[in-house]
């Protein structure tokens, strides 16, 4: 038989979930009408470092309808990440797991980040502005609300380091980054290419602390049932959840089921557990109800993470022809004084472009804030705002077009792993791209370009996201009537992995779409990865197939040996399936359905479960996806508002499942880097180490006048080697190398390079 | 958020007279600026009188020019053909103004009374003389990229947000005011106050009195009128500086100007001194650089918005050519 027939893969299937969700039919983590439900309410420190003396917690007792106060005065000890969680077992397998996916040997140590025991409420210690010191629980959420505001918290302050530059001084070298990058990377001689250069750029960019703010605010319903616990949480990652709550709380993973079916956006910010889930769980147990705690948009500024400030430092050498001698990238970012997350902002560099001689070093700076955590493209997204600038920088400085100095760069082999590439299409997404972008039309000089009163200005820059791919289990039943039903643990953080898995099933089974019925985002169903490094349809899309696959061979493997059955005695290669109908390739009147085989059989049901693992793909081949971002903005020369009025991104990102879905997700990308570029910024002011802008109205994300008309396609590209699909991903490259792109077009409008993000009217002045 | 007692009012005079007699009492328009000040408990009142149905939200042509009621929606404002085509400034500061959403339900006399967006001013956890009087100003040594450039105290930079008081200000409007001993009128440019020792006091409207109209004066040469704002995002976003102009031209020299400035001060700040210049001077670029570097000449930035007067000045400038390019 022909592997997946391939009818419904590539197709642009609508969302399957869409009905579900346009009528408010799909619910969420807080949209859980349970019965006799409490309202759970966080309050958070008002000062950045330093010691609670004092918490008055009378007035807020008292307070109409209060069911809980919790402190750390009495919340229950929980286990800390020092000491481990309770049990370890299997805690390692993603991480580990990526690993051998990079074919690293891993810097991570062995223990899964996400994993850790989160201590909520356990000291008087105050580590960041904004910490949770407790949590108040009522009948009503306007009664938590107003009790909440009745704590009355003295504190023993002492003078926080919350802005990075300042502390520069107190940079260290992380022993670890989160992802098997090692903080330094080296090869060649830096200092010898750099001498040999005809043409150098040595700049300093930076991008601002950014937050994620999906539109649906983390939240979590927590219910006791003796000793079983069930949290509906607004998570990316289900068993990451279960098994951080069980290593925090020190009981069995087995106790507890997490839900999250419906998520509304995640960017990263859902991956890793949070203190309110925790608090979320504590207070159900103490008040013996459901409670449901929801972050405010607020208090998502500290509760759920953020991006990192970056400075980075990039020194670039080439020959007048436009080869590089010499790349060296210095970055520092900061984490948080009681825990190291280092963002991987270097990591596409080394891999990029052809050059012997390579400095890339990651240095973390430890603040008084909360800590930082992965948001969209991890790593690329701000190191490739840096590096793509800094290579335009060097096109001008050697009066070469932007693109060509990239073709002349571009690398046979992934020179740092020493590994040929699986496929490689960023001569040929800036090839389409260009042409379709109408790149021949630019004026290379800067200011050369009007539009009336406006400056008008062309950018470009690369985009680049690693392949990855991680253990996933799924189980698929096929029933009585010919129609399927899939299950695993993934979640649908609005990427359309429902939708993907539809037509995996449906194609791998032989039946039409509207016949399969995916249930994700829920423990109870087979381990799976949470949705992150865009490795979800890559992962959870080959433990489906192969789960289809088995089911398949089952139910044929009946028929073939059944002398009832029409197929009996043909071989596999000799059949073929169309709507759940199996035939003879020579004859296709010899041939019957899945309900005949299973009724025959007195079958209500067929399954099976498989566990789907990387193979060694990864120690082969270097695996990435790649494309071309093109920017034109139209920028007020005097006012210094810039508009961006074309986006165009080009990509190569292996087998296209959904050109529906995978085109948002690229247009989203798009988006939330047009915000990077010219808006998102949070401001921490030194005296309080707070987030002063921390709200929606503040924190600039764009709005629909800011966003152009947007195109985004794919260029062809099959990878045998990448997975059994040829699927890349595509949750993330979207974002990756816009900012650059913009910020690169902005020049090119005004001759005016803005190394410091957002780029906001008063830099243009 | 505190219990509070809502009533609605079908009577102005029931309306004045609960809120005169509690201290704590406040009226409710739209709400957009109440609400959210009430949930982050930078207010706390115990009574709100919502005034939506009081019939104050007609738009009508008077002797002396054009009353818009009170409660008139700021969208059914900037959307009025007589407005649209008397006064475009106004239709045009409005639509710069907030969302679609919020200009809805947002209403004129809620628009005059709408409070700083001073981040400090809405965090209950930081000291603030506007909020809490006396407990000083965390702005000033603070973040202060939107801060006032002009008429500030030392004990308060901020800036009044509205777009709509700044057109105002350019028409000379004036509120009507009912209050409990009745009747009087502010001129718009009388209406709000620099904030001096007492910046928890916006404006001169005292407690109980409601406002029931603003009225615009009958000018002419408003047809010539242009509302140009300067902001982070091109759309929901209050203005870094905003410029509202009109202009009197009679064979390429000024005979009368308006200009208006928002973004930069307590209160919409008439640029007196630019309309000095430009009042007998010629249409050309030169007077308008002189009327306004005129202006930005009594500038004091704060650290963070340095960049505000040079803002302010290419933006009346840019303002002004626009409206002298006019036909
Ligand atoms: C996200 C956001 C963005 C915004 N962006 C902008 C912007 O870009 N530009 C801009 O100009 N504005 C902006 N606004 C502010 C908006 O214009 C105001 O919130 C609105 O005009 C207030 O009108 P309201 O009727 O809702 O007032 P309410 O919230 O009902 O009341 C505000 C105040 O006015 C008092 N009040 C109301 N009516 C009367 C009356 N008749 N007499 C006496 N007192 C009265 C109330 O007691 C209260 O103190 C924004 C608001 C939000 C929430
Ligand atoms: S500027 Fe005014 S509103 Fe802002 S903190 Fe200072 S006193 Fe408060």
């Amino acid at each position: 038989m022909n592997d997946p027939t391939n009818k419904a893969i590539g197709k642009p299937l609508d969302r399957v979930d869409g009905r579900l969700k346009v009528t408010g039919a799909a619910r969420y983590a807080a949209e859980f009408p349970l019965k006799n439900m409490a309202h759970a309410v966080l309050v958070q420190s008002a000062i950045a470092k330093g010691r609670i003396t004092n918490i008055d917690t009378s007035a807020a007792q008292k307070s109409p309808g209060v069911l809980a106060v919790i402190t750390h005065l009495n919340a229950p000890k929980l286990a800390s990440p020092q000491s481990g969680g309770g049990d370890s077992s299997g805690g390692d397998a993603q991480v580990t797991a990526a690993n051998a996916q990079s074919g690293e040997s891993g810097s991570a140590g062995g223990e899964n980040p996400f994993e850790k025991p989160v201590p909520v409420l356990q000291s008087d210690q105050i580590n960041f502005y904004g910490q949770h010191i407790g949590v108040v629980v009522a009948e009503t959420l306007e009664q938590a609300r107003h009790a909440a505001t009745l704590l009355r918290v003295t504190y023993r302050e002492e003078r926080p380091a919350t802005v990075m530059a300042a502390n520069l001084a107190n940079a260290y070298k992380p022993q670890s980054l989160l992802i098997p990058l090692k903080p330094d990377t080296q090869r060649g001689d830096i200092q010898g290419g750099l001498k040999a250069a005809d043409v150098q750029v040595d700049h300093t960019y930076t991008t601002p602390n950014e937050h994620h703010q999906p539109m649906e605010a983390h939240a979590t319903t927590a219910v006791w049932d003796g000793g079983q616990l069930t949290l509906y949480d607004s998570s990316q990652n289900v068993n990451g959840v279960q098994k951080t709550v069980a290593n925090t709380l020190r009981i069995p993973p087995e106790n507890i089921r997490v839900i999250a079916s419906f998520v509304g956006g995640g960017f990263g910010s859902k991956y890793p557990v949070r203190g309110h889930t925790i608090l979320a769980a504590i207070a159900a147990q103490q008040v013996k109800r459901p409670v449901k705690l929801v972050v405010t948009r607020e208090q998502m500024f500290t509760s759920v993470g953020f991006r990192s400030h970056s400075s980075q430092r990039i020194r670039l050498g080439a020959k007048k022809d436009g080869k590089l001698t010499a790349i060296s990238h210095e970055i520092h970012t900061q984490t948080s004084v009681f825990e190291e997350f280092i963002e991987h902002v270097g990591v596409a560099t080394p891999m990029l472009y052809d050059t012997q001689n390579l400095l890339v070093t990651h240095r973390g700076v430890r603040l008084n804030l909360p800590t930082p955590t992965i948001m969209r493209a991890p790593g690329e997204s701000p190191g490739m705002f840096a590096f793509e600038s800094a290579m335009d920088e060097l096109a001008y400085a050697l009066k070469l077009d932007p693109i060509e100095l990239r073709l002349r760069n571009e690398p046979e082999r992934d020179l740092e792993k020493g590994l040929p590439w699986s496929s490689r299409s960023l001569v040929e997404s800036f090839r389409q791209g260009a042409k379709s972008f109408g790149w021949e039309r630019r004026n290379p000089e800067p200011r050369s370009m009007r539009d009336g009163r406006y400056l008008i200005g062309m950018g470009t820059a690369t985009a680049t996201y690693p392949t990855n791919r991680m253990p996933s289990s799924a189980k698929v039943r096929l029933l009585a009537d010919g129609s399927a039903q899939v299950y695993l643990a993934a979640t649908d953080i609005g990427t359309g992995t429902y939708t993907m898995l539809t037509q995996i099933a449906a194609d791998a089974l032989g039946i039409p779409t509207e016949r399969v019925r995916v249930e994700i985002g829920d423990t109870k169903m087979p381990r799976t990865p949470g949705s992150g490094g865009s490795w979800g349809a890559a992962s959870y899309g080959s433990a489906v197939q192969s789960a289809c696959v088995a089911v398949r061979a089952k139910i044929l493997g009946m028929a073939r040996l059944d002398p009832r059955s029409p197929l009996k005695g043909l071989s596999n290669v000799g059949m073929d399936i169309r709507e759940g109908r199996i035939f003879s390739k020579r004859d296709s009147s010899r041939g019957e359905t899945y309900q005949e085989i299973l009724a025959r059989n007195n079958l209500k049901v067929t399954e099976a479960e498989v566990e789907s693992t990387p193979d060694e793909a990864a120690k082969k081949y270097s695996m990435h996806a790649f494309g071309a971002q093109f920017a034109q903005v139209r920028v007020d020369p005097d006012l210094g508002m810039v508009r961006v009025t074309r986006f165009l991104g080009t990509y190569g990102a292996g087998r296209i499942l959904n050109p529906k879905t995978a085109r948002s997700q690229m247009i989203g990308g798009i988006i939330m880097g047009i915000g990077m570029a010219l808006h998102e910024e949070t401001v921490v002011d030194d005296r309080y180490g707070h987030f002063v802008n921390h709200n929606l109205g503040e924190y600039h994300v764009p709005v629909h006048a800011d966003i152009p008309a947007i195109e985004a396609f794919f260029v062809k590209e099959n990878d045998p080697h990448v997975n059994p699909l040829g699927i890349k991903g595509v949750g993330e490259i979207g974002i990756v190398g816009v900012a650059a792109a913009v910020a690169n077009a902005v020049y090119h409008a005004t001759g005016k390079r803005i190394r410091d993000l957002p780029i906001t009217p008063d830099k243009l002045l | 958020m505190k219990l509070f007692a809502y009533t609605r009012a079908t009577e102005q005079d029931v309306a004045v007279n609960t809120v005169s007699r509690n201290q704590s009492a406040k009226f409710i328009g739209g709400g957009t600026n109440l609400l959210d000040l009430m949930k982050e408990n930078v207010e706390q009142p115990n009574q709100l009188i919502d005034i939506n149905s009081l019939p104050l939200s007609k738009i009508e042509v008077t002797r002396n020019g054009v009353r818009i009621g009170a409660m008139a929606r700021n969208s059914d404002v900037a959307y009025n053909a007589i407005i649209q085509e008397r006064y475009p400034l106004l239709s045009q500061a409005l639509l710069a103004g907030a969302s679609p959403q919020l200009r809805n339900m947002a209403t004129v006399g809620g628009n005059l009374m709408q409070r700083t967006r001073c981040y400090y001013f809405y965090d209950t956890a930081m000291p603030c003389n506007k909020r809490e009087p006396g407990s000083g100003c965390a702005a000033i040594e603070g973040f202060n990229r939107i801060h006032a450039i002009f008429g500030a105290s030392d004990q308060c930079i901020a800036t009044h947000p509205s777009d709509m008081c700044v057109a105002l200000a350019a028409l000379d409007a004036v509120v009507q005011v009912q209050g409990p001993k009745g009747d009087r009128q502010i001129p718009i440019t009388d209406f709000h106050r620099l904030p001096g020792d007492t910046p928890q006091i916006d404006t001169v409207l005292q407690h109980g009195e409601l406002i029931t109209a603003v009225d615009l004066p009958n000018l002419p040469f408003a047809k010539r009128s242009h509302y140009l704002k300067v902001r982070d995002r091109a759309s929901y976003a209050f203005a870094l500086v905003s410029v509202a102009t009109a202009l009197d031209i009679e064979n390429g020299i000024i005979r009368a100007a308006r200009v208006a400035m928002g973004g930069v001060a307590h209160k919409p700040w008439r640029a007196v001194a630019a309309e000095e210049i430009l009042v007998g001077a010629k249409v050309n670029q030169e007077t308008f650089r002189a009327a306004a570097e005129a202006t930005v000449k009594e500038a004091k930035p704060q650290k963070h918005n340095k960049f505000k007067v040079e803002m302010a000045k290419r933006a009346i400038m840019r303002s002004l050519t626009e409206v002298g390019e006019m036909a």
